[in-house]
């Protein structure tokens, strides 16, 4: 079962690309998902809505998977927390 | 230089959503103009050309993300007029222009958003860039169709249609491509769009009724029409159905007004055409000089608003052109079914004037009753005029734009 942020970001990403969650895991590549340096813009845009965070224009590069995204959200509400 | 001949057509409209249904309306004159669902109060106005349940299903997740509603109907209107003629069958995809013609784009995109960015400080969406780009429909269409030939937008205003589709004419015309897909695309009924119209008093708060004497404006829509248009060599060596024949484009600038239609300015264009028509025979070994042709014209599918101004002024244009003919040529106005889809008025148009062609009945006048006997003009009125099947049909299709920039298209009927 996956945890709610996963969940959430598994979801955001079935809305943009109009697939059913249940095809799409932690593991799951961007290159499998299809989804292209323009969905990427527009997957952070939700991301960052979604969770309150931002996220900075040169780590987008370095995404690859739903995982990565999960993780970097995790990465960027600690960080927020700490400085708050 | 080549003949050129339309050999497809699609369509989205408030009269149908193919050519077959905007036809059948054409013919009996029942109008799309209907109450807007979800009308703003406000509003002074009722009625608009709006497209009911639009349907796109067909297409992808990708092209409903990346483009607008007014993008949407450039690709559905160009997927009908690329099959109808089987167009990437029969040319090479490099040798296929698509010229489009779009005064706004994106007005579905940017409003909901600039709202918020005014009222809640919110930041916009990033795909806000793509879906409101001018040129998003031509994009739209060379990626769904898969072609790479000169593709571009023109922007016009409400003559953009005629001027994308002469563009495209005199492209295929002068060997640069064989093919095109033309025509132009709008979806203007949004909120705001809508309230700004509203205050510019052009708006008929009934229905608009081109040439009545009791006009009293226009009446907005959204819509989409593109034409496939290849030489005449290729859409005979194929045996491919052609619709009319296109001779000639011209296009002029009132250099007077940026709302205010000047009749200097429609004459010029509608002399050009004429002008640029008698080139295309002179050039194709055809018989005919710019003075036959202007004997010749027996249809003349008009801009015809239905604004008070407007439809004086282009009577005016049509009697400084033809003198003592103006009142003995067919005229109609079709923007009482259909509505003033804007930049995709004259490509709905010019569509419409090539079924005339093709069936020899001329379309009427829907929504007036009687003409104004101040144009001294003959307007179509109460139904279709029929004319012998061997009888050729030369017709001027009038794109006249606020800014005063004008396009003229000279399309003649194909002999059986």
């Amino acid at each position: 079962m996956p945890d709610d942020i996963t969940q959430r970001v598994i979801d955001l990403i079935a809305k943009s690309k109009n697939i059913s969650p249940d095809t799409i895991t932690p593991a799951s590549t961007f290159e499998e998902l299809t989804i292209d340096s323009l969905d990427i813009v527009n997957l952070s845009f939700e991301v960052e809505e979604t969770f309150g965070i931002t996220i900075a224009d040169d780590s987008l590069n370095s995404l690859r998977t739903v995982g990565d995204v999960v993780s970097r959200v995790h990465q960027l509400q600690s960080a927020q927390k700490v400085s708050t | 230089m080549q003949r050129v001949v339309i050999t497809g057509l699609g369509c989205m409209t408030a009269i149908g959503s193919n050519p077959d249904e905007l036809w059948q309306a054409v013919e009996s004159g029942t109008s799309g103009l209907r109450d807007l669902a979800d009308r703003d109060p406000i509003l002074k106005f009722k009625a608009a050309g709006q497209i009911p349940a639009l349907d796109l299903s067909q297409l992808s997740n990708t092209q409903l993300q990346t483009g607008d509603r007014c993008s949407h109907l450039a690709l559905l209107a160009a997927r009908q007029a690329a099959a109808h003629s089987q167009l990437t069958q029969h040319h090479a995809l490099d040798k296929i222009a698509i010229i489009l013609g779009c005064s706004t784009n994106g007005r579905h995109a940017e409003e909901p958003e600039v709202a918020r960015v005014y009222t809640e400080n919110a930041r916009v969406k990033p795909l806000t860039i793509p879906r409101s780009m001018a040129s998003n429909g031509a994009s739209q269409v060379a990626i769904d169709q898969q072609i790479t030939g000169p593709t571009f937008t023109v922007s016009t205003a409400c003559a953009s249609g005629a001027h994308a589709i002469g563009l495209a004419f005199h492209m295929v015309r002068s060997g640069m491509v064989t093919a095109a897909l033309a025509g132009a695309h709008e979806s203007p009924l949004t909120r705001a769009f809508l309230r700004a119209w509203d205050s510019m008093r052009v708006v008929s708060p009934t229905a608009c009724r081109p040439f009545s004497q009791d006009r009293d404006g226009m009446s907005l829509a959204e819509g989409s029409a593109v034409l496939t248009l290849e030489t005449l060599a290729s859409a005979r060596a194929r045996n491919a159905p052609i619709f009319a024949e296109i001779l000639g484009f011209g296009m002029s600038a009132d250099a007077h007004h940026i709302t205010q239609p000047h009749p200097g300015g429609a004459a010029q264009a509608m002399l050009a055409a004429l002008s640029d028509a008698a080139q295309t025979l002179h050039a194709t070994d055809q018989p005919g000089t710019m003075q036959s042709l202007l004997e010749s014209i027996n249809y003349l599918n008009a801009h015809a608003t239905a604004t008070a101004t407007n439809d004086a002024v282009e009577a005016a244009a049509i009697h400084q052109v033809f003198g003592p003919r103006a009142p003995h040529i067919p005229v109609s106005g079709t923007k009482g079914l259909h509505g003033h889809a804007i930049g995709a008025s004259s490509a709905i148009e010019t569509l419409i004037t090539a079924l005339a062609l093709h069936h020899h009945r001329l379309p009427f006048t829907a929504g007036t009753t009687t003409a104004d006997p101040a144009l001294n003009l003959d307007v179509i009125l109460n139904s279709p005029r029929t004319l012998p099947p061997d009888a050729p049909i030369t017709a001027l299709t009038n794109a006249l734009a606020f800014g005063g920039l004008n396009a003229v298209l000279c399309l003649r009927s194909i002999t059986k």
